[in-house]
Parts: C-alpha cells; structure tokens; sequence
C-alpha cells in the first residue's frame, strides 16, 4: 500500500528524564506497587505530533477563586495557614505559562475528604483540601491552604506518611504531563517514607520538599513555602532527523 | 546545557478523587462535533486479576479530521469548537471505566508516514509511582499495520493495544492490563 508522504513540520521531541531522577514502577517497600507495576519492558516512544501536543486549559476551566483553600466554606478552617506558590518551568527554566496546576491534601488532622479514608481523625467542616489555578504569565502559582497534617496508611506497622500536598500538572504536550506531592521542611517522617524514598537520586527526591520562605510568609496570617515544579525541557535536535537510521 | 532536572513524580495516591474530580470529562464531544461517534468502555486490571477500583485513565486525541486543539500542529485542517480532545474518567469500584468520543483522523508520524487512528493514554492509580503511558488503537483499521509505532511493538503484543468491537453500534472494549500474560503495551515517553 502506498503511503502519501504528508509534511509534519520539524518538531523537537521533550527530554528523556535523567537516570535515577524519576521513579521505578516496582518499588517493593511502596507494597501496592507490587500489583500494579508493568512487568514486560517499556517500549521507548518516539515523541510525534500526538506526543508534542496536549490539552490547553482556559480562564474558562478554571474557578478564580479556587486557589484559597481557606474561604471554599462559611467559616475558617482549623490548622496552620500557610501560603504555597512557585514557578512552573521547564528544565531550561522556562516559565510554562498559563498551565493548570491542581492540587489535593489531608486536614490539619490528617484526614482526606474522601469516601476511602477511614482514619479516625476528624473531619473539618470548613476545609474540602482541593485546589487548582492556572500559572501567570511568568509561570507562577499561588495557593493559601493549610499545613496538612501526617495520616497512617497500614503500608507497614506504624506506617505514617509526611505531610504532604499532591499536585497534578499539565504543561504545553503530553510528554510533560506530571503528578508529584510537595512535603513540609524538617518533617521527621520524610527518611522514612518509602514514597518518597521511591526515587533513587537523592537530590531528585529531595527536590520535592519545599523551602520556607521569609519573601510569601504574611506577616500575623500565614508562612510561606515554595515549591517550584520542573517539567520535561524540549529536545533541540528535530524529532524526524533523531530517528532516522535506527529503522525499527 | 540545561542545569535544571524534571520534578520527580509520585502516585497520585487512593485519594485523588478530591482533587481531581473536577475536571473529569467522560464525553469528550459536543453537539454538532464531526466524527464517528464511539463508547468506550474497558478495565483497569492489577496483577492478580482484580479490577483497579482506584485508577484515573486520561485521554488525548486528535479531532475527526486529524488535527489536535494545540498550537503546535500547524496543518491546514480545520479545529472544530466544542472538541479539545482531552478525555478524564475514574474507574469504579470494578476496576470499570468509560469515555465517549469520536474516532479521530489520522496524523503526522515519524518518517513523513501518516499514524493510525490512536488515543495516547495516561493512567495515574495508588500503586503507580508514575503515570502508565500508552495508546489505544480502533479494531478493523487498515492503517493500523502500518502504523510506525505499532512497528515497533513484538508482533505478539500488539493486539493489547487495539480496541476490540462490543454489542452494540460504535461500542469498543479495551482492557488495560497492568501485569500478566495479557498485560498491555506501555510506553518509556
């Protein structure tokens, strides 16, 4: 069968990440991962105009508001009011602009609204735990919420994850597509959490706890903490030249 | 030359219902959308055979005519209002999920060849220290033997990722099976 050629444009394709700075599938002290890791070898996927591409969010999608955990109720929440903000870029350090961030945590008790957490902690009447906003012009975030608090989790005995907020990024393409889970300074239960332990390279894993910072602190109100997100750089060679030779 | 490294990800956890909820999106059409009309319904499948009742499957495509709502693809066809081709369903307490969408035309490829027909899939659960990369192809589809992609694919696990026909009109079953015989196709992206 003959195949039309039609042109597809030079794209480059995103950055492979670096060895040891993402995580395995199979983590066994992470147990739920034992099930559901892949076990066949991953097949490496070129990154065509599929890959390149991704769902764009608007001012349309998103609620205005929907950064403040704090005001979603009549009254306040209980906990520590904190401010969490940031830049999203890329690992050129660019600014990725107009991107949906949203994020989801525990209570100040350490219990999430939701129908599968049975821990015996209170629920919080004026505190739903969900967020999200599009970056700024320049990349940034800002959240007001409060501190979660650590929840056991039965992984092993005595089992207590870190505080610690998800958040779920999008990017310009597919490829950059992320969720990770921002954790607090100085939490003891960090060393021993086999989440965040899932990642070989100690500065990677580091990377996801965010710093306390005097600049977004309010002052008689909130702390401030920063946690920028890096999503996947683009690759400078052309995607169609990167593949030729290597057939199948 | 870049000093920066890519966050690292983590799962996504029992829990991300709360967060991410709110932009669930099981039809991805809209009045007057072009396109063969398809339901899509399927599982997602761990290790021992159980239904994953704590998946996110996310979905990206093209439109009927092959074009993606992204700035990116510059061909001259038409983007079409109501279509941004972007699909998010939760599985329930089965493992089971369901979308509805439209078959999209095929697109650019590797080596000027056109792809098939495909959906790129994500699938985010508790467990999954990063997300499942994969695609779903139509069944009955010519162009999917010659699809680069699926080329470079064994030959005897392909078929995990082509939809196969159910009962009903443009009724499509596909599974994704996380470990075993069967398990599906992923990608390294």
């Amino acid at each position: 069968m003959a195949e039309k050629t039609i042109p597809t444009g030079r794209l480059a394709g995103y950055r492979r990440a670096q060895p040891g700075t993402q995580p395995p599938y199979l983590h066994p002290p992470y147990v739920s991962s034992i099930k559901r890791a892949p076990q066949q070898p991953l097949v490496v996927l070129p990154h065509t105009l599929t890959e390149v591409t991704g769902p764009q969010f608007s001012e349309k999608d998103v609620n205005a508001n929907a950064f403040d955990l704090t005001r979603q109720h009549p009254g306040e929440p209980l906990g520590e009011r904190v401010i969490v903000s940031g830049r999203v870029i890329d690992e050129d350090g660019r600014p990725q602009r107009h991107t949906l961030v949203e994020i989801w945590q525990a209570n100040a008790a350490g219990r999430y609204l939701h129908k599968a957490d049975q821990h015996d902690a209170p629920l919080d009447p004026n505190f739903t735990g969900c967020g999200h906003a599009l970056t700024d012009g320049e990349g940034r975030y800002r959240f007001v919420t409060i501190r979660p608090g650590a929840y056991p989790w039965r992984n092993h005995t005595n089992a207590w994850r870190p505080a610690h907020i998800h958040f779920s990024v999008f990017g310009p393409a597919f490829a950059t597509r992320l969720v990770t889970q921002m954790y607090f300074p100085g939490d003891p239960l960090i060393p021993v959490d086999p989440i965040f332990n899932c990642t070989a390279d100690e500065a990677a894993r580091n990377r996801l706890i965010s710093t306390f910072d005097w600049a977004t602190t309010i002052p008689e109100r909130a702390l401030g903490f920063r946690f920028d997100v890096v999503l996947a750089g683009r690759e400078a060679t052309p995607f169609e030249d990167s593949l030729k030779g290597k057939g199948r | 030359m870049s000093s920066l490294r890519a966050t690292t990800s983590q799962t996504v956890g029992p829990f991300f219902h709360l967060g991410l909820d709110g932009l669930l999106r099981e039809d991805l059409t809209a009045p007057g959308v072009s396109g063969e009309r398809v339901e899509i319904e399927g599982r997602v499948i761990d290790g021992d055979g159980k239904g994953v009742p704590d998946a996110l499957v996310e979905i990206w495509q093209a439109n009927a005519q092959g074009k993606y709502s992204h700035a990116e693809d510059t061909q001259e066809k038409t983007l079409e209002e109501g279509f941004l081709g972007y699909g998010r369903v939760v599985t329930d307490e089965n493992g089971r999920f369901q979308f509805v969408t439209i078959k999209p035309g095929a697109v650019p490829g590797p080596e000027g060849r056109r792809q098939a027909p495909h959906l790129a899939v994500s699938v985010f659960a508790r467990g999954l220290l990063k997300r499942l990369v994969t695609r779903m192809y139509f069944p009955g589809e010519p162009a999917n033997a010659q699809d680069y992609l699926m080329s470079l694919v064994d030959a005897a696990r392909r078929h995990t990722l082509v939809a196969r026909k159910g009962e009903g009109r443009g009724q499509l079953i596909w599974n994704v099976v996380l470990q075993g015989p069967e398990e599906t196709v992923f990608f390294e992206i």
